[in-house]
């Protein structure tokens, strides 16, 4: 994010309560003008409720939202120029799809006239792709159908921001793929912001500019897609963005850039710290599968461990091997095809030797 | 198992299938079937008597139908905002109302209603400037449908609840995002989406004025609806004519409530 770009949306200490249950605690975090941002967390996370407090249907406890640089803590939903698209599309069974559509257009004082409305709407389901399909009851529409519509019938409003709450959670998993694409381009094209609540982490890297990552009710971590994938801060970023072998580490020796740190099996390691680290203190070390080798012989330089297969899954491009070291434990290993190919395949029950780039390894909060 | 259930059935169904054919019955007397004629039919409605008190019963059940559906819909909104003990009181209260028989209402409306016009009428006379004759609460049209209303409401407000807890409440939201103001939400989207159940209570309020004897005995004063004047006339013998009305009243009400619960079905498999 450059500097010039335009803020337009911030959290400034969000914090919101429901009785005793702290569903989103000290929020801050800027949303820049045109940017894909997503919220990405388990359920119960807070993502919904920040989504929610940015739309205006809950109020904040404590803190301020701020919208274009003004606090519209108690503007009203109805008030405020951002449009959601719901989870399960919450359109109107009573309307068409054409009078769905328009329905925020209608609300506007004084009202926009006939053509006006027509021409707007029209043009939307053109972006959309649903031409003719205006005179249609929302029934007998198709799931992926529905989903543009709701898709139209908020961004038809030129908002400032489009919310939407997990979008692609009642689609199937090859139209999912679609829609991300289509969003993607569709945000690129007309340069509204978006904000985007997901569970699905694949989703999230994929679409977003920006990932703000998520947990019981706080902010964990923001920054690009490739940030919180090669950097993560915290065991759980690891764990949510992709996956990773973990394991419990002390730390021996703290440098700026490298630090040393002894395995539970007693192995020293070195690794980039994810954050500020200190001698002694207890961390979590991890590497990406994908980051590990397996060969039948120990590798001369670096470190090795030897290991025994105890699962192999051919998922197409990469195989996926589960081995067992006497004394890291499991470990999940991404093979590539093509190393596949020059190696062999490993057999399980095999003996085998996994091995890493310093560099590849990570040490992270607990 | 299934003989019982038939007989039970027949039971209840014979004397209904009974009258009805007794109504085309060309003969004179209710106990023997001398032919088919439709005679009775034209005699019942060309009598002065039984249009007076159709015209009596069609206007209290109209008017009782439009207070029913219109109040029980605004307490079946209203209550959508109260909650914990509250609630449960009123929820508690509606269906008591429902369940109370209809004697026990017509009792307790005619005694209340005494009491309070025996309190007022003193009071408005004493108003009323000298010479001119002050207006007199009675028993009449307006007690009549103001007891059924009172029973038909609770009756509209659980229909219109079942509908309204059955809406999507993102729906709402969804307006509300959509820039709309809480009137303009609930004139464009509640509305319209509760419309089949206020309609299906509206009919069902409508059924049960029309069809009401025992309320309508004790509060109706000097009126005379459609089922007060049967019961009159049954005292001086069932006659084919009775039968007529009877069935007529009964294949009305029937389709009445067909159409209500046509309705409160369409309703759902749409929302659905």
């Amino acid at each position: 994010m450059s500097a010039a770009v335009r803020t337009i949306a911030e959290f400034r200490g969000l914090t919101k309560t429901f009785g005793p249950v702290v569903a989103a605690s000290d929020l801050n975090l800027s949303i820049a003008e045109g940017e894909f941002l997503s919220f990405l967390g388990p359920s119960g996370c807070g993502k919904t409720t920040a989504l929610r407090m940015l739309a205006g249907f809950e109020a904040p406890t404590e803190g301020e939202v701020l919208l274009d640089g003004e606090v519209v803590n108690h503007v009203e939903a109805h008030n405020r120029p951002v449009n959601m698209v719901f989870q399960h599309y919450a359109l109107f069974p009573h309307l068409s799809v054409f009078d769905n559509i328009a329905y925020g257009l209608r609300q506007r004082r004084p009202q926009p006239d006939r053509a006006t409305v027509k021409q707007k709407v029209e043009k939307v389901l053109e972006i959309v792709r649903l031409e003719g399909f205006g005179p249609r009851r929302i029934w007998e529409m198709s799931g992926g159908q529905q989903q543009r519509v709701a898709l139209a019938r908020a961004i038809v409003n030129e908002p400032k921001i489009l919310l939407l709450d997990e979008p692609m959670a009642a689609l199937d998993r090859k139209l999912r793929k679609e829609m991300q694409i289509e969003l993607q381009t569709l945000q690129r094209r007309l340069g509204i912001t978006f904000v985007l609540v997901t569970h699905d982490q694949e989703e999230a890297l994929s679409m977003s500019d920006r990932i703000c990552v998520m947990n019981g009710g706080r902010i964990v971590q923001v920054g690009t897609p490739r940030e919180l994938y090669d950097n993560p801060r915290t065991r759980y970023v690891a764990g949510f963005v992709g996956t990773s072998n973990f394991f419990d580490a002390v730390v021996a020796e703290a440098g700026p850039d490298h630090v040393a740190a002894r395995l539970a099996g007693g192995q020293h390691v070195r690794g980039k710290p994810g954050f500020a680290v200190k001698t002694g203190q207890e961390v979590c070390v991890s590497i990406r599968p994908e980051q590990i080798a397996l060969s039948r012989e120990a590798p001369d330089a670096g470190m090795s461990e030897p290991v025994t297969i105890l699962n192999r899954i051919f998922l197409g491009e990469h195989t996926e091997y589960l081995v067992r070291s006497g004394t890291l434990g499991d470990i999940l290993v991404l093979v590539p095809r093509q190393s596949e190919l020059n190696a062999g395949t490993f057999n399980v029950g095999e003996e085998a030797f996994v091995s890493w780039d310093e560099n590849a390894l990570l040490i992270l909060e607990q | 198992m299934r003989l019982y259930a038939i007989s039970v059935y027949l039971f209840l169904y014979i004397p209904i299938g009974v009258i009805a054919v007794f109504s085309f019955n060309s003969g004179r007397h209710a106990s023997q079937f001398m032919g088919f004629s439709t005679k009775w039919y034209g005699k019942a409605l060309s009598n002065p008597f039984v249009m007076d008190a159709l015209e009596t019963s069609l206007i209290a059940a109209f008017l009782t139908a439009c207070l029913a559906a219109s109040l029980g819909t605004m307490a079946a909104i209203a209550l959508q905002g109260v909650s914990g003990w509250l609630r449960t009181l009123f929820d508690a209260l509606i269906y008591i109302a429902v369940m109370i028989p209809g004697i026990v209402i017509g009792i307790a409306t005619l005694i209340a209603l005494v009491t309070v016009f025996g309190w007022v009428n003193p009071m408005l006379a004493a108003l009323w400037p000298e010479g001119a004759t002050p207006p007199q609460l009675n028993m009449g049209m307006g007690t009549l449908v103001a007891a059924h209303t009172m029973f038909t409401m609770a009756l509209v407000i659980i229909i219109v609840r079942a509908r309204i807890a059955g809406m999507d409440r993102s729906l709402l939201e969804a307006s509300q995002d959509l820039f709309a103001t809480p009137w303009g939400t609930f004139r464009q989207v509640t509305l319209p989406l509760i419309a089949p159940a206020i309609l299906a209570g509206f009919l069902l309020s409508f059924t049960f004025s029309f069809d009401d004897f025992i309320i309508a005995f004790f509060v109706a004063g000097s009126e005379t609806t459609l089922p007060i004047y049967i019961f009159s006339s049954i005292r001086r013998g069932v006659t084919p004519e009775i039968n007529a009305i009877g069935t007529m009243v009964m294949a009305a009400s029937l389709m009445l409530l067909v159409i209500a619960q046509m309705l409160l079905r369409r309703g759902v498999s749409k929302s659905g």
